[in-house]
C-alpha cells in the first residue's frame, strides 16, 4: 500500500501541473480553435520570470509568481495580436503552422538569450515533509503547494468564467461568435483575454514546475506542454472541468506505470490509452457527442 | 488539346532527363561540392515527404502530426533487410514501404473515424509509440540505433524514387480516387451523402501517404547510414508539415518547392550557431503571418501556366473543379 | 496599399534569405585553392579547423559548452604565437542542430567544401557515428570530446581501428568496471539499484558494464530501471527503489538529471550511496541538488577540477571569466582537444590531415586538464580514472586508478 500512496501522491502533484497547464490549452481551443503549441513555451517563459525575480530580485515567492502571470499574460496577447490574429480568417493549418513557429522561435530564443545551462531554482518556500497513518503516507510541503495552489486557481477560473461579465463572454464567443458579435461583445478583446488568462495559468504551472523540479531551462516548457495537452484532449478539448480531469488522470496514470510497470513503456502506455480512449469516447471524458450537422 | 498534352508531357520528359544527366555528370565531373550533394539527397527526401504528407492533409483534408514515425517504420525494416537480413536494396526498400503502408492502414483504421483535431491529436500520440517502441527493442539496437547501414541510395534511386512518387500521387489525385478524396476535405458530410465511402478513401489517402513516407525512411537510412529514434520525433513530423502548408495545403508542386527551398535555408542558416533555429522560426512565422495560403495555394505550377496556353485558366483549381 | 506593404516586406524577406543562400554559396565555389600548396605564400595563412557542434536543438547545453572551451583554447593558442611558427588557428564553428543528418552535412561543409586540416566533434555518439564516412572517405582527422561508444573509434563489424578517428574521453567499459569495483570493494554494497538513461546510449552502455561486472563480483542488482530525455519526476521510480531494499544507487547519467534524482531520493527517503560517471561532472550538480543531498555521492571522472596543477587551475580561471560559469566536463575535454590538436600540427610539422593524423596516433604523455593521456592502439587516451567524492558542495579526490 506504501507504493501506491507515494505514486498516488506523485501522481497527483504531476496532475496538478498537467491540469494547469491543459486548462490554458482547453480555452484557447475553445474559443478560437487553436492548438496553441506555443503554450508551453509560454510556461517556460514566466518560469524564468519567476525564476529571475527571486534569484536576483529577492522576491518573495508568491510576489514573483504574480509578475510571472504578468509578464507571461502580456506575452500571450502580444503572441495572439502578432502571430494568430492575421490568421483568423485564413484557415487553421496556418495558423497551427505559425504556432510551431512561435513555439520554436521561443525556444530557442530562449536557449540564446538564458543561457543553454540548467538554471537552478530557488527553494524559495521552506521544505518541509509530513507523515500520516505511520508512515504510509508521505507528503512534502512542495506537494501540498501545488495542490493548493491548484485547486486555488482553478476556483478563481470558474468564479471568472461563470460569474464576470469577461467570462460570460468568453462563453458566448466560444459557442457562436458572429451571434457574440451581433450581441455587442467585443470578440478581439475577448480572444485577448482567454489568451491572457490561460497564459497566467501557464505561469503558474511554469513556477510550480520549476520550483518542484528545482530547475529552470529553455526548453523545459515543450514535453509538459505536449502532455498537457494530451491531457485536455482525454477531457474532451474546449471543456473547462474536462481539462483538469485530464490533467490528474493523466499525471496518475503516468506515475502508477512508472511505479508498478516501468518507465520505459511510460508514455508509449500513456498514448496507448490516449488513444484507445479516444476510440471509444471520441469527444473525451466531458464531452458530448454531437453529430456534425450539415 | 490531346496533341497539347503529349507534347506537354514530353517536354516534362525532356525536363526530368536533363536535370537527372545534368546532375549525374555534374557528380562526376566533381562540379557539385559534396556539401550541395548531401542537400540535394535531403530536397529529394524532403519532396518525398511534403508530397506524401500532403495527400493526407492538404488533399483529403486529415490533419496528422505522426508522419515521421511513418518515416521511422519504413528506416528501420529496410535496415533490418539490408543490414540484418543481407538482402537486396530494391527489396528492402519495397518491403519497407509496403510495411509501413500497412501500418498505416493498420492504425489509420480506427482513428480515422475520429474528426480534425481528435486525429491529429491521435497520429501525435502514435508517431510517439513508435519511437518508444523502437527505444525499447534491443535487436534494432534501442536507443543507440542501427549504424552502418549500407551507403545504396544514389542519385539514381532517389531520382526514380522522387519522380515516381510525385508522379503516382499527381496521377492518383487526378484519378476518380483523388477527387473522391478530395471532395472528403471540402465536406465530409457532402461526400458520404454522394455515396463515396469517406472511411475507406480516407484510409486508402493515410496508407497511401504512410507507404511514401516510410519510402523517404528507406532512401534516409540508407544515405545517411545510421538511425536512431531520436531521429524521429515529432519534430520531423512538424517540419513535414511545415512543408506542406508553405508550399500550400493541396498543392504538389507547392510542396516540391516549398522542400526545396526549406533544405536550401536550412543548410544556409548552420553558420550562425545558436541563432539559427531562431531567425528559421522567425521566418517561417512572418512568412505564414503574410501568406497564410501558403506559397502557391492550392494552385499547381504547370507548363501550361508558363507557356500560357489556351485551355481554362490554366491554373489548376481543385476547389472549383469540385464545387 | 495594405497589400503593396506586404508585398514590400516579402521582398525584404526573400532578399535577406536570399543573400544568406548566395553568402554560403559563395563560400564554397571558392575552392580551388587546395590545402596542398605549403608554399612560401601558406605559411602565414591561418590553418582551418572545422568545429560541428550542438549549438541549437535537443543537446545544445552539451555541444555549445564544449564548442565554447575549443573556443578559448584556440584564442589562448593565436595569442600565445599560433603554431608552426606564427601561423593562426581558424575555427570554423557551425550548428549540427543535435540531428545526425545535419552532422553529416556540416561535416562534408567542413571537410569537403571548406577543407579544413582536423575536424572537432560533435559531442554525442550518434552523430559522431554520422560524421564518421565523411572523415575516412576524406582522410581527414576527427577528435571527438564526448563520443564514448567503442564503436566510434572501431568498426564493429571488422573489428578494426578506424585510421582517422580519435576521442578523448574515456569509452564505456572502464568507467563503468571502476565503478562497479568500487561500489562492490570500498562501500562494500551487495544489493544495488542502477538508474539510467533509457534514451542515450553512453547511460546505456555504462548500465551493461557496470551490472555484468557487478554481477560478476558477486553483488546483486535489485532493481534498475530507465529513465527518458524529457523526464522531471523520478519520485515514482526512487519510491521502487527504496522498497526493493537497494544499498546504493549506480546513476550514469548527466548532471541536470542526477541532480534531480539524488535530491528527489532524500526526499522520499532512500538515503543510501549513489555513484556515477564523467556525465556529472558540472558546477549546476551542487546547484541544482544542493550541497547536503550529495553528501555521500560517488562519480568516476576524467580528472579533478580542485586539483591544484597550475593547468586545471589557469583553466577554470580562464573558462569562468569569459563564460561567468565554471566548466563541466564537456568543456574540459573541448579545451584539451584543441590543445592535442594544435600540438599534433607542430608534432606533425605541416597543416596536412594525413600528418596530423599520424601525430595524433602517435600522441604520448601528453600533458591535459583532463590527465596525461596517451592513445592507445584503438584511439582511446588511456589515462588515470578519478574518483571523486561530493563533501558539502565540494569536490574531493577520493582516490586515482590507473587503467589495467
Amino acid at each position: 500500500m506504501d507504493l501506491f500512496f507515494a505514486q498516488l501522491i506523485n501522481g497527483i502533484s504531476l496532475g496538478s501541473i498537467y491540469a494547469l497547464i491543459a486548462l490554458g490549452y482547453t480555452m484557447v481551443y475553445g474559443i478560437i480553435q487553436l492548438i496553441n503549441f506555443a503554450h508551453g513555451e509560454i510556461l517556460m517563459v514566466g518560469a524564468f520570470v519567476g525564476f529571475f525575480a527571486i534569484a536576483k530580485y529577492d522576491m518573495n515567492f508568491f510576489a514573483a509568481m504574480l509578475l510571472a502571470m504578468l509578464a507571461s499574460a502580456l506575452l500571450g496577447v502580444i503572441i495572439e495580436r502578432v502571430a494568430y490574429k492575421p490568421l483568423r480568417n485564413s484557415g487553421r493549418l496556418a495558423a497551427l503552422i505559425t504556432a510551431i513557429g512561435v513555439s520554436l522561435f521561443l525556444q530557442n530564443g530562449g536557449l540564446f538569450v538564458f543561457g543553454t545551462n540548467f538554471q537552478s531554482f530557488p527553494q524559495a518556500f521552506p521544505k518541509k515533509t509530513f507523515q500520516f497513518l505511520d508512515g504510509m503516507i508521505t507528503i512534502t510541503s512542495y506537494q501540498i503547494l501545488i495542490l493548493v495552489v491548484t485547486i486555488l486557481m482553478m476556483l478563481f477560473l470558474n468564479y471568472i468564467v461563470s460569474y464576470t461579465k469577461t467570462g460570460k463572454a468568453m462563453r458566448a464567443v466560444s459557442y457562436d461568435k458572429d451571434a457574440a458579435l451581433m450581441m455587442g461583445i467585443n470578440v478581439d478583446t475577448i480572444i485577448s483575454a482567454t489568451f491572457a488568462i490561460g497564459s497566467a495559468f501557464a505561469a503558474v504551472a511554469g513556477v510550480l514546475l520549476g520550483l518542484y523540479y528545482q530547475t529552470v531551462h529553455p526548453l523545459m516548457g515543450f514535453m509538459p506542454g505536449l502532455k498537457a495537452f494530451v491531457a485536455a484532449v482525454l477531457g474532451g478539448i474546449g471543456i473547462i472541468p474536462g481539462a483538469m480531469a485530464g490533467g490528474f488522470l493523466l499525471g496518475i496514470v503516468e506515475a502508477l506505470v512508472s511505479g508498478y510497470w516501468s518507465t520505459n513503456y511510460r508514455d508509449v502506455v500513456v498514448f496507448l490509452i490516449l488513444i484507445v480512449f479516444l476510440i471509444v469516447k471520441p469527444s473525451g471524458l466531458f464531452g458530448k457527442d454531437t453529430g456534425e450537422k450539415v | 488539346m490531346k496533341a497539347m498534352r503529349l507534347r506537354n508531357n514530353l517536354i516534362i520528359a525532356v525536363c526530368l532527363a536533363v536535370l537527372y544527366f545534368g546532375i549525374a555528370y555534374a557528380m562526376k565531373q566533381r562540379m557539385l561540392s559534396s556539401f550541395h550533394q548531401v542537400n540535394l539527397y535531403l530536397m529529394g527526401i524532403n519532396i518525398i515527404m511534403a508530397v506524401s504528407l500532403n495527400l493526407i492533409v492538404g488533399f483529403t483534408g486529415q490533419l496528422a502530426l505522426g508522419h515521421a514515425g511513418f518515416m521511422a517504420i519504413g528506416a528501420y525494416v529496410s535496415a533490418v533487410m539490408t543490414l540484418k537480413l543481407g538482402q537486396p536494396f530494391l527489396l528492402a526498400v519495397l518491403v519497407g514501404s509496403l510495411a509501413t503502408g500497412v501500418v498505416g492502414v493498420l492504425i489509420g483504421l480506427p482513428p480515422l473515424r475520429l474528426r480534425g483535431d481528435y486525429l491529429a491529436i491521435a497520429t501525435l500520440g502514435f508517431g510517439e509509440i513508435i519511437r518508444g517502441l523502437l527505444i525499447n527493442i534491443n535487436y534494432v539496437g534501442g536507443a543507440a540505433g542501427m549504424n552502418g547501414i549500407p551507403k545504396l541510395t544514389t542519385w539514381t534511386w532517389l531520382f526514380i524514387f522522387t519522380v515516381a512518387t510525385v508522379l503516382l500521387i499527381k496521377n492518383f489525385i487526378n484519378s476518380s480516387h483523388g477527387r473522391a478524396c478530395i471532395a472528403i476535405r471540402e465536406n465530409e458530410i457532402a461526400a458520404d451523402a454522394m455515396g463515396i465511402n469517406t472511411t475507406f478513401y480516407k484510409v486508402l489517402a493515410f496508407s497511401i501517404g504512410a507507404f511514401f513516407a516510410g519510402l523517404a525512411g528507406a532512401l534516409y537510412a540508407h544515405y545517411f547510414f545510421l538511425i536512431q529514434p531520436q531521429t524521429f520525433t515529432i519534430l520531423k513530423s512538424f517540419d513535414a508539415l511545415v512543408m506542406v502548408v508553405f508550399g500550400g495545403l493541396g498543392s504538389l508542386t507547392g510542396s516540391i518547392i516549398a522542400a526545396v527551398a526549406i533544405t536550401v535555408v536550412n543548410a544556409a542558416l548552420q553558420s550562425l550557431g545558436a541563432l539559427r533555429m531562431v531567425i528559421y522560426a522567425l521566418l517561417l512565422v512572418v512568412v505564414m503571418v503574410f501568406r497564410p495560403q501558403g506559397l502557391m495555394g492550392t494552385k499547381e505550377f504547370t507548363l501550361r501556366t508558363l507557356l500560357r496556353q489556351k485551355g481554362g485558366s490554366g491554373l489548376h483549381d481543385y476547389r472549383k473543379q469540385v464545387d | 496599399m495594405k497589400i503593396v506593404s506586404k508585398w514590400i516586406i516579402m521582398l525584404v524577406l526573400l532578399t535577406f534569405v536570399a543573400g544568406m543562400v548566395v553568402g554560403c554559396g559563395g563560400s564554397q565555389t571558392q575552392t580551388p585553392a587546395p590545402a596542398q600548396s605549403e608554399g612560401e605564400t601558406a605559411s602565414s595563412e591561418p590553418i582551418k579547423i572545422g568545429v560541428n557542434y550542438e549549438l541549437s536543438g535537443a543537446v545544445a547545453t552539451y555541444g555549445s559548452h564544449t564548442a565554447n572551451a575549443i573556443q578559448l583554447a584556440v584564442d589562448e593558442i593565436n595569442a600565445a604565437g599560433g603554431v608552426l611558427g606564427g601561423r593562426q588557428l581558424q575555427a570554423i564553428v557551425l550548428d549540427n542542430k543535435s540531428e545526425n543528418a545535419e552532422a553529416l552535412s556540416v561535416a562534408t561543409r567542413l571537410i569537403a567544401d571548406e577543407q579544413v586540416v582536423a575536424h572537432l566533434g560533435p559531442a554525442t555518439t550518434g552523430n559522431t557515428l554520422a560524421v564518421v564516412p565523411v572523415a575516412m572517405e576524406y582522410k581527414v582527422p576527427v577528435l571527438t570530446t564526448s563520443a564514448t561508444s567503442p564503436d566510434v573509434t572501431v568498426d564493429p563489424q571488422t573489428g578494426q581501428t578506424r585510421e582517422y578517428i580519435f576521442r578523448t574521453c574515456f569509452i564505456d567499459p572502464p568507467q563503468a568496471i571502476v565503478g562497479a569495483d568500487f561500489m562492490y570493494n570500498v562501500l562494500g554494497l551487495r544489493n544495488v539499484a542502477i538508474y539510467y538513461d533509457n534514451g542515450n546510449d553512453y547511460s546505456k552502455g555504462l548500465y551493461r558494464v557496470f551490472k555484468e561486472e557487478f554481477t560478476k563480483l558477486g553483488g546483486t542488482v535489485v532493481a534498475e530501471e530507465g529513465y527518458v530525455d524529457a523526464d522531471q519526476e523520478f519520485r515514482p521510480t526512487l519510491t521502487k527503489f527504496r522498497d526493493s531494499g537497494a544499498e546504493g544507487v549506480y546513476v550514469p547519467g548527466y548532471y541536470q538529471k542526477v541532480a534531480l534524482i539524488i535530491s528527489q531520493a532524500k526526499e522520499i527517503g532512500l538515503d543510501v550511496p549513489f555513484v556515477g560517471a564523467d556525465g556529472w561532472d558540472s558546477p549546476d550538480l551542487v546547484e541544482i541538488a544542493g550541497a547536503d543531498n550529495l553528501n555521500n555521492t560517488f562519480f568516476t571522472n576524467n580528472y579533478y577540477s580542485q586539483d591544484d596543477s597550475p593547468k586545471v587551475q589557469d583553466f577554470v580561471k580562464a573558462y569562468t571569466d569569459r563564460f561567468g560559469s565554471a566548466p563541466d566536463s564537456f568543456a574540459a575535454l573541448g579545451y584539451d582537444d584543441a590543445y592535442l590538436l594544435a600540438d599534433a600540427i607542430e608534432r606533425a610539422g605541416a597543416a596536412d590531415p594525413e600528418a596530423i593524423k599520424n601525430a595524433l596516433a602517435a600522441t604520448k604523455d601528453f600533458e591535459a586538464v583532463t590527465g596525461t593521456m596517451s592513445f592507445d592502439e584503438q584511439h582511446n587516451p588511456v589515462k588515470e580514472i578519478a574518483i571523486i567524492e561530493m563533501v558539502d558542495g565540494q569536490q574531493v579526490l577520493k582516490t586515482k586508478i590507473a587503467p589495467k
